[in-house]
Parts: structure tokens; sequence; C-alpha cells
């Protein structure tokens, strides 16, 4: 990955997170981190959206909100899973109201860990994710049917 | 009369940082009601005390919400301690009390960035955030972590604070303060923050008081409720009066948080330059047996933590009543007559944090 054709946007969304990590995450955008300087925005619109940010885990009440906002970004897509709680429930995982990480309903390709993780393994993610996006760019490109273009890696 | 239409507003809308459902009825470009429905967030965390020891759910205490985590596990200990009548150091609490108005001068600011962000400041909002980092590095240095800090425990702090970080501390307020002043200008006299704010969303005082606005909620519509005066950790030997405005408008309630932002800076002065030499912690033994109601002042209002022990290291009950939850009545009570391109600085207005109201 060398360069990028395209600067890409994340969309970020607080599934049942305990805001630690989404305020991390917005932290990453702003001044002392400063990721857009490289292009990265985080836009409110799943149809602009290349990298999906999922903090927290999943619940009753939100399966279908997260399964839908996936569904409507366009391929190629990446989701990363930013917070042990994303990952695996984390420390609410024996909570009644927790079905456990996000990967329960949607595919994801990159895992980012800490509880709550810190800006630079957030970013640290993020790039991953780069990568992975651009695999997933050129496996569009191949004839259909050759490669199963939707099978994340996981990290 | 026009047809009333309903439009959804949330869980995911580019304004909300966080999941919460409104549907507006809209009457032409006028809300005539909104219904807020809730859940998005709801994890059921505290149930959790059943199943761990009392002194570890100080952990979980702490991540019902990331942005006023470490008031969140202070008042957890504050309940646990007066059941079993553990006699808390007073470094300990001088220590809790700097570690709060640091909480509370970080969340001031990530919500003055937020609301910046809401009215369409991009540049207000990073500016904000810049200033929060100077808060944040303060916070990871003496505590460890930047937004959840463990830095609190039954009986205590787990840290201390050398006194020569305590100095440096001291003397790094004065730019910081300098800084903050240049920000509250932009916010209280700025022209395009004015526009947007000053008679919108309209909360008096009567209505405040009988829905049970708290927190700068309340204080913006003129009700004088902190829970600081009762004077819990060492607030009770430190000089503040509550910031309180009147119109209870958005304008006044980003006043409030303002306002308080060098209250806290005061509250920090004070507590550094008192501080008293000593233990941080005492050790604690044997298990709760009784019930309290813990309460204390959170960026966004008064938090209860009720906690109920058997006499086992398990406790049977807790139940937290967070800011937020006390504050949707108000804000639907706000919103009724606004404008639909009001809506979002309305609802920022409140402060709401998701994440710790749903628990
Ligand atoms: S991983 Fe930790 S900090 Fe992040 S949302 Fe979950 S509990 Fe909060």
């Amino acid at each position: 990955m060398s360069y990028m054709k395209k600067s890409p946007w994340i969309m970020h969304y607080d599934a049942s997170s305990c805001n630690g990590c989404d305020i991390e995450v917005l932290a990453c955008l702003t001044p002392l981190y400063d990721v857009e300087r490289f292009g990265i925005i985080n836009t409110g619109n799943p149809k602009h959206t290349d990298i999906f940010v999922v903090t927290g885990g999943i619940n009753e009440q939100n399966r279908a909100v997260v399964k839908n906002i996936y569904d409507q970004i366009p391929e190629p897509k990446v989701v990363v899973a930013v917070g042990i709680c994303a990952t695996s429930g984390g420390v609410f995982r024996e909570c009644y109201n927790i079905m456990g990480g996000i990967d329960k309903i949607i595919p994801v390709d990159v895992y980012v860990p800490g509880c709550a993780a810190r800006p630079e393994s957030i970013i640290d993610g993020i790039v991953t994710a780069l990568g992975v996006l651009e695999k997933k760019r050129q496996l569009m490109k191949e004839p259909a049917g050759k490669t199963d273009v939707t099978g994340g890696e996981k990290k | 009369m026009s047809r009333k239409i309903v439009i959804p507003f949330g869980p995911q809308h580019p304004v909300l940082p966080e999941p919460i459902h409104l549907d507006l009825v809209l009457e032409d470009e006028t809300v005539v009601e909104a219904v807020p429905s809730i859940g998005y967030v709801h994890r059921g965390l505290e149930t959790l005390i059943t199943k761990r020891e009392y002194p570890e759910y100080v952990y979980i205490a702490e991540r019902t919400c990331g942005i006023c985590s470490f008031i969140h596990g202070m008042t957890y200990c504050q309940g646990i301690e007066q059941i079993m009548g553990v006699e808390v150091p007073d470094r300990a609490h001088y220590l809790r009390t700097i570690w709060s108005e640091y909480s509370r001068l970080h969340s001031h600011l990530l919500w003055l960035g937020l609301f910046a962000d809401g009215m369409g400041f991009e540049n207000l909002f990073m500016n904000c955030w810049r200033q929060r980092e100077t808060v944040l590095d303060v916070l990871e240095e003496t505590t460890g972590g930047r937004v959840i800090q463990g830095s609190c425990k039954v009986g205590g702090v787990r840290k201390d604070i050398p006194a020569a970080t305590l100095e440096r501390m001291l003397s790094d307020l004065d730019p910081f303060e300098i800084k903050l002043k240049e920000l509250a200008d932009i916010f209280l006299h700025d022209d395009s923050v004015i526009h947007r704010t000053k008679g919108v969303g309209i909360l008096p005082p009567d209505e405040a008081y009988a829905l049970g606005a708290v927190g700068p909620t309340g204080r913006g519509s003129g009700v004088a409720i902190d829970m600081r005066m009762t004077g819990y950790a060492a607030y009770g030997k430190l000089n503040f009066t509550p910031v309180v405005e009147n119109d209870g408008d958005c304008y006044s309630r980003c006043a409030v948080r303002v306002k308080e932002l060098f209250t806290s800076i005061d509250l920090i002065r004070q507590a550094i330059r008192q501080i008293p030499e000593g233990e941080t912690e005492v050790k604690v033994k044997g298990n709760p047996d009784g019930e309290y109601f813990s309460r204390s002042e959170q960026p966004r209002g008064e938090l209860v933590h009720y906690v109920k022990g058997n006499g086992t290291k398990h406790i049977v009950r807790s139940r937290i009543r967070t800011p937020t939850l006390t504050n949707i009545p108000p804000l639907v009570k706000m919103m009724q007559g606004c404008e639909l391109a009001d809506v979002p600085v309305i609802v920022l207005s409140i402060d709401p944090c998701i994440g710790c109201m749903e628990r």
C-alpha cells in the first residue's frame, strides 16, 4: 500500500460502548492526532463510508441498527472493531443484554485491543484497515466468481 | 392547520456521537412533540455486581461512562465506605477532588467542542479538543489512564501524586487558564454562537425544577443545585459558589459550563495548595452490610449510586441513577415549539451521555 487512490472516509457507530472508546476515536480526528490531514474524514453517511468503525458490543436493541448500517455501506468496505467491548463483549460480556462482540452479526476485518483503546492503537487499526480495503478493491476487479470478496482477514 | 409528519432523528445521526432515537412530530418546520426512545446502549451492568466482589466492582462502575469514569468509581467507593464506616485519609479525599475536577474540565471541554460542532463551528470544535488534551495529559501522568483512570479504590486511592508533580500541575494551570479564557470569549461573545443559541430551547425555572433538571441543565435555568455543596470528598474545605444563569436557553446552559471551567481550575488550585501530607489509603477489612445512597456531582449533574450489601463479598443490589436520565424530560419540554434546524443544538445542550444513561 504505497498510496491510495481515494481518501478513506470512516463512519463511527457507538453500539453499546461506555463512551471511553468513542471519545478516543474522536480524539484521533482532533489536533493532537489529527488523521484528517491524511484525508480521513468522519462522515455521518453510510453511503460515503469506506471504513466502518464500531465501538461497544451488540445488544438486543442495536443489532438491527448495526446490520442495517453495514448493509448500506457500498463494497468494498472494511469493519474495524475498536476496544475489547466490540471485540468480545469485554467487561460487559456477562451482562444479560450483551450478546458479545460485533463479529456476532457482521464480519470484522480488524480488531483493536484496549479498554479504552488508545488513539495510537486506533490509528494503527485504521492503517491496517487501509491495507485490507486496498486488497478488497483489487479483488473486486477480478472476474466474478473467482474469489470471495466479502471474506475478511483477521489480524 | 397543516398536516403533521413524523421525522426520525437517530439512533445514528451525524451530530450525535451516541445513539438516541427521537421521533419528531412536525408541523411545517416546527416541532410540536418529541418522543424519545432509548435502550440502544443498555448493557445491564448493574447485575454484574452480583458476580464480582465488591472491591472489583469499582472497575465496572468506572465503565458506566468513559467520560466521567473517575467520578463514577469514586461515588461507588464512597457508598461502600459509608456502609462499612471506613475513615478515608484526608490526602485521599483531596486527591479524589483534584481528579474529579480534572475530569470535569475534560468533560466540559469535550462537550463545548461537540456543541460547537453541532452548530457547524468546526474550528472551535478543534480548538476545544486541543485544550482538552492538556487535561488528559495530566490525568494520564497521574493516574495512568487517559479516559478510564482506575485510580480510586475502596478505602482511598491507588496512587499518590508526588509533591513536585503537584507543583508543576499548579504552575501549568496559569497558561492553561489563559487559553481557556480565549475559548470562553468566543463562546460567550461570538455572534455566530449567540445567533444559534440565544433564545433557543427555553426551559423556564419552575419547569426545570418540576421536571427534575440537574447539573448545568438545571443551573442554566436558575435552579442552584450542586451536589458539591454537600461537601463530599474535600469539597467541604474548599471555597466556591455554583454557577447559575437565569435565561434557561441553550446560551445559558453553555455559559454555565464555560464558567464552570474556571471554577474547576480554582478548585484544583485550592486543593493543591491545601493538600495535607499522609497516607492515601486505609486497609479495608470485612464485608459491607447495609445500604447507602451515595451522591456526587458529575459534569452533567447529580449522580446517585445506591448499594446494598448483606455481609458477604458480593453486593446484592446496585442502582445507578445518572444525570442524563433525569435531564431527558426537560429536554422533551425544551423541544416543543422549536425549529427543526435547532434540534441538534438543543439535544446537545443538555450534554447527553447515553452510555451513562442506559448503563
Ligand atoms: S472497551 Fe472499555 S473503554 Fe471501550 S467501550 Fe468497552 S468498556 Fe468502554
